[in-house]
């Protein structure tokens, strides 16, 4: 075939599904590594955004030697996302030390 | 001298600051003298060399700009003094009787503390540089600065002795009552910016006189407001209240304040804008009236005061008014002539009174004094001086100034002026029958005081004698001016010269002529010749003739035999016209229930009300409340909890979405 | 057949991607999250983005996941509530103002997103080699920012997760 017959738009459609599924497992779940899980999900729906936007000027580069912003872009995120796992982590195993729990709910001293 | 008039006020004020500093380090009394009446003496001599330069030149007007005072807008006023005939008269005797009443209160102070001293002498100079700047100043705005403080003088004197209640609530009634007229005043100099743009003596009354029909109106409006001004400060229906408490201050101050100068500001000032009431006739009308009838009307209440210094002060009172009268008839001249007499002989009055008080050891009511002639003679024979001055005994000051006054509101009388010649011939009988009340009252003050036989105690009596040097002799010199001072008004009547009525002659430019577009009536000036010879000698003999009466009544009621006893007849007779006249007619008892009261009243309500409960509760408190409130409310959105944050983040995208779409 | 098989990548991601938020058993969702990740892998590589795929293999799924799950374990979570325990309220308005966020997002891409012409295989230029050109030309900056991120990160990591009696 001469052209990916693959509708950048369906790909939005999707990223934008993933991404609700994402917010709605962030906002819902107690356990912190869970809410972890589920934001990992929505960067990548951010990432599959960013995708389809490179698919779709692809050939037609937007300004010259920026063609391939979209996908450097995604490189970058999936750079700060593990960066930001890594950092995260360390800061539910600290959490789990003080408490024995890393149930987010528990953590709740800085209130009224 | 001429060139540098500013030097004349501040000599008196570079007094004040110096004698402030000597009573603050508490010099002794005579460093503070020579300050205090070196200064006051300096400066008459100044303006005694001024004056000399000015005669020699030929220009009436002289006005020096120092420099520009304020400026807003359109509006520029210059601090800037003038010279002219109205200025040298005034200023003539405003220095040189101060300073004869700086000499005599070197005498009269002697008692007191060294910081008092300084202090008083320090305020005396105060108000001589405050009365210079009123009478120097050549617009309005600065003459107010004289006027407000000579006014500020007034209450620093008057409650001198501050520590006794009444003294210092005199103090304050003099500055309240003067500052309500101020009110006028102030308003008098708005109105006039607004009318003319200036209120620079020498722009904006030519430009009144030059165009009479068109400002008439607002001349009116302006004289008016001015005058309410000038019943402040010099003591006429309805503001004299403060005069006869002011006698509370010392009887130097009485004599300089409320005698010679400070009183004399409204009359000043009415002359110095003759223009504007010349051609609003209806202000005029309304000076003449209000003078007119508070010269009857303060001599009534004088006959039966028996306080020497009450006496007195009604009759300031009394003869302010016929000065009024007279401006208001359009005898300028024989307004300020009468000032200038008036000056003379009441401050002599004052003088003496004060050393009668002074030997009496500080006694001021007349019904334990008496025959105190023998004992000090130069104080009563200067005091008849001036009692006859005041009584218009002719050939004394009074005579010739007062019988002037009569004389032109006769003559307006029966002139028609304005169409009003029956209210002139009104006033000039209730001015006629002040004349008799004036003599009789003042006679019987030297009746009772100098005559008969002592009615004090015999403690007092050991302690009778004469005042020293320093107050006698500003007392034989104001004597002597008491008689010869009204040399220089001689009427044309006697002499067949027009130009021996000197003082008339000198001041004929300050009464500037009215443009051409007048018509005859807004002219104000009276003549002579509005009645015929035979008429006017007529009047002087008859004025005269009452004059005399009145001291005849007055002889025959307090001495020989039966002294005292005609007057207590006429009491027990009338009991309640007695007791009504002897309490001032209550008018201080209704202004205070009328004004005084509801004011208290007012200011009460304002500050239990609108203060506390609005302003403190409402609004300080409440804003505190409220804020207290909110954040109590608030503070129940930190849950601690994350999820729920989450959420709001969630939201806010949400929110963001929305409002970007 | 390309439209297949990113139909069927897609099916999976949802499917499996529900499957990582809802289960119970934390182990579960992390291997659910790891199938999503290789279906998006596959639907990169579909796209012409080669290297992307490899590098969402190997880093995201590959190590950030494992590192997922070496904590699980580390902390021996055995199962975690189920969702949308606890807070009732909470979680029925996280999951209105998801949807609603999710409307909103697709209202936006049905009206706002250009129409997309045809693509020719190839041009997206998704191999390593032009992505490491860019890398170290236009985009040189942000990535030895990234770089000095990952160091501060893993000094972080090292700092939180350490004993605390040393």
């Amino acid at each position: 075939m001469s052209t990916i017959p693959i509708s950048p738009t369906w790909i939005l459609y999707l990223s934008a599904i993933l991404f609700v599924i994402g917010a709605v497992g962030v906002l819902l779940r107690r356990n912190g590594i869970s809410i972890f899980l589920a934001l990992e999900l929505m960067l990548n729906a951010a990432n599959l955004a960013f995708a389809s936007f490179a698919f779709r000027f692809a050939g037609t580069s937007l300004t010259a030697g920026h063609a391939l912003d979209g996908q450097i872009f995604i490189f970058f995120i999936i750079a700060v996302a593990a960066a930001e796992a890594a950092v995260g982590l360390a800061l539910f195993i600290a959490m789990y030390r003080r408490k024995e729990t890393i149930d987010v709910d528990r953590f709740n001293i800085l209130r009224w | 001298m001429l060139g540098s008039l500013w030097i004349i006020p501040l000599l008196p004020l570079t007094g004040f600051v110096l004698n402030l500093f000597l009573g603050w380090c508490k010099a002794r009394k005579s460093f503070v003298t020579i300050v205090g009446v070196g200064s006051v003496g300096l400066a008459t001599i100044a303006s005694y060399w001024a004056i000399i330069g000015y005669l020699e030149q030929p220009a009436r007007v002289i006005v020096e700009r120092y420099f520009t005072w304020i400026t807003a807008g359109k509006i520029t006023v210059d601090a800037a003094f003038q010279f002219d005939p109205l200025t040298v008269v005034m200023i003539a005797f405003v220095t040189f009787v101060g300073f004869l009443i700086h000499v005599y209160s070197i005498g009269y102070m002697h008692g007191e503390s060294d910081t008092a001293y300084a202090r008083f002498f320090a305020y005396m100079n105060l108000f001589m540089f405050a009365m210079l700047v009123l009478v120097l100043g050549s617009s309005l705005p600065l003459m107010f600065v004289g006027w407000e403080g000579v006014g500020l003088c007034s209450y620093l004197l008057i409650g001198f002795y501050f520590e006794d209640t009444y003294c210092a609530a005199s103090g304050k009634k003099a500055f309240i009552a003067n500052r309500i007229g101020d009110v006028g005043f102030v308003l008098g100099i708005f109105a006039t910016f607004a009318i003319f743009g200036s209120a620079d003596f020498t722009r904006f009354l030519p430009m009144a006189a030059a165009h009479p029909q068109q400002y008439a109106g607002w001349a009116t409006a302006i004289g008016l407001l001015l005058f309410i001004g000038a019943t402040g400060k010099s003591a006429q229906i309805p503001l004299y209240v403060w005069l006869p408490d002011a006698m509370a201050g010392p009887t130097p101050v009485s004599a300089l304040i409320h005698a010679a100068t400070m009183v004399t500001a409204g009359v000043y000032m009415v002359v110095r804008c003759n223009v504007i009431y010349r051609i609003g006739p209806a202000a005029l009308l309304v000076v003449a009236i209000v003078g007119g009838l508070t010269a009857i009307y303060a001599a009534t209440i004088a006959i039966a005061q028996n306080d020497i210094k009450k006496v007195l002060a009604y009759s300031t009172i009394s003869q302010l008014g016929y000065m009024f009268l007279g401006a208001g008839v359009g005898a300028f001249a024989a307004a300020i002539f009468h000032v200038v007499t008036h000056a003379f002989f009441k401050a002599l009055l004052f003088l003496g009174a004060g050393s009668v008080i002074h030997a009496c050891s500080g006694n001021q009511d007349m019904r334990t004094m008496g025959g105190l002639r023998k004992v000090m003679p130069t104080t009563y024979w200067t005091f008849l001086a001036a009692t006859l001055a005041i009584s218009g005994i002719f050939p004394f000051a009074g005579f010739f100034s007062k019988d002037e006054i009569l004389g032109k509101t006769f003559a307006a009388g029966a002139s028609n002026l304005h169409g009003f010649g029956w209210l002139y011939y009104i006033l000039w009988f209730l001015g006629i029958t002040a004349a008799f009340i004036t003599a009789f009252y003042m006679f019987r003050l030297v009746y009772m005081t100098f005559h008969g036989e002592f009615r004090g105690t015999e403690e007092e009596k050991q302690h009778l004698h004469e005042s020293p040097r320093t107050m006698t002799l500003p007392l034989q010199v104001l004597g002597v001016l008491s008689i010869i001072g009204g040399l220089i008004g001689i009427p044309k009547l006697m002499t067949g010269h027009a130009s021996w009525n000197l003082i008339e002659h000198f001041l004929d430019p300050v009464v500037i002529p009215l443009g051409a577009s007048h018509t005859g009536e807004i002219a104000a000036e009276v003549s002579q010749h509005g009645v015929g010879a035979g008429i006017e000698w007529l009047l002087l003999i008859l004025s005269l003739s009452i004059a005399i009466g009145g001291i005849l009544v007055a002889r025959s009621s307090y001495t020989g035999e039966h002294a005292f006893e005609k007057p207590k007849r006429f009491t027990d007779r009338h009991p309640a016209l007695y007791k009504l006249v002897l309490n001032k007619y209550y008018i201080d008892e209704i202004y205070d229930r009328a004004v005084i009261q509801p004011l208290y009243r007012f200011a009460r309500f304002c500050w239990k009300a609108i203060d506390t409960i609005v302003i403190d509760g409402i609004i300080v408190n409440g804003a505190a409340f409220m804020t207290e409130l909110t954040g109590d409310i608030l503070r129940f959105l930190q849950t601690g909890n994350v999820r729920n944050y989450a959420l709001s983040v969630a939201m806010g995208v949400l929110l963001l979405i929305v409002i970007l779409w | 057949m390309v439209t297949y098989v990113f139909l069927a990548a897609a099916a999976l991601a949802i499917i499996f991607s529900i499957l990582a938020i809802a289960h119970r058993s934390p182990i579960i969702n992390v291997l659910s999250l790891v199938v999503v990740f290789f279906a998006l892998a596959a639907i990169y590589a579909v796209l012409g983005m080669d290297f992307l795929a490899a590098i969402q293999l190997i880093v995201y799924a590959g190590a950030v996941l494992v590192l997922f799950l070496f904590v699980i374990m580390l902390l021996n979570i055995r199962s975690v509530d189920r969702l949308g325990s606890g807070r009732r309220l909470q979680a029925m308005l996280g999951t209105a103002v998801s949807i609603a966020i999710g409307a909103a997002i697709v209202v936006a891409i049905a009206t706002l997103t250009p129409a997309a012409g045809a693509v020719a295989p190839g041009s997206t230029h998704g191999t390593a080699f032009p992505i490491g050109r860019s890398l170290m030309t236009t985009h040189l900056l942000p990535f030895e920012l990234v770089s000095l991120l990952l160091v501060a990160a893993l000094v972080g990591a090292l700092v939180l997760a350490r004993k605390e009696n040393q």
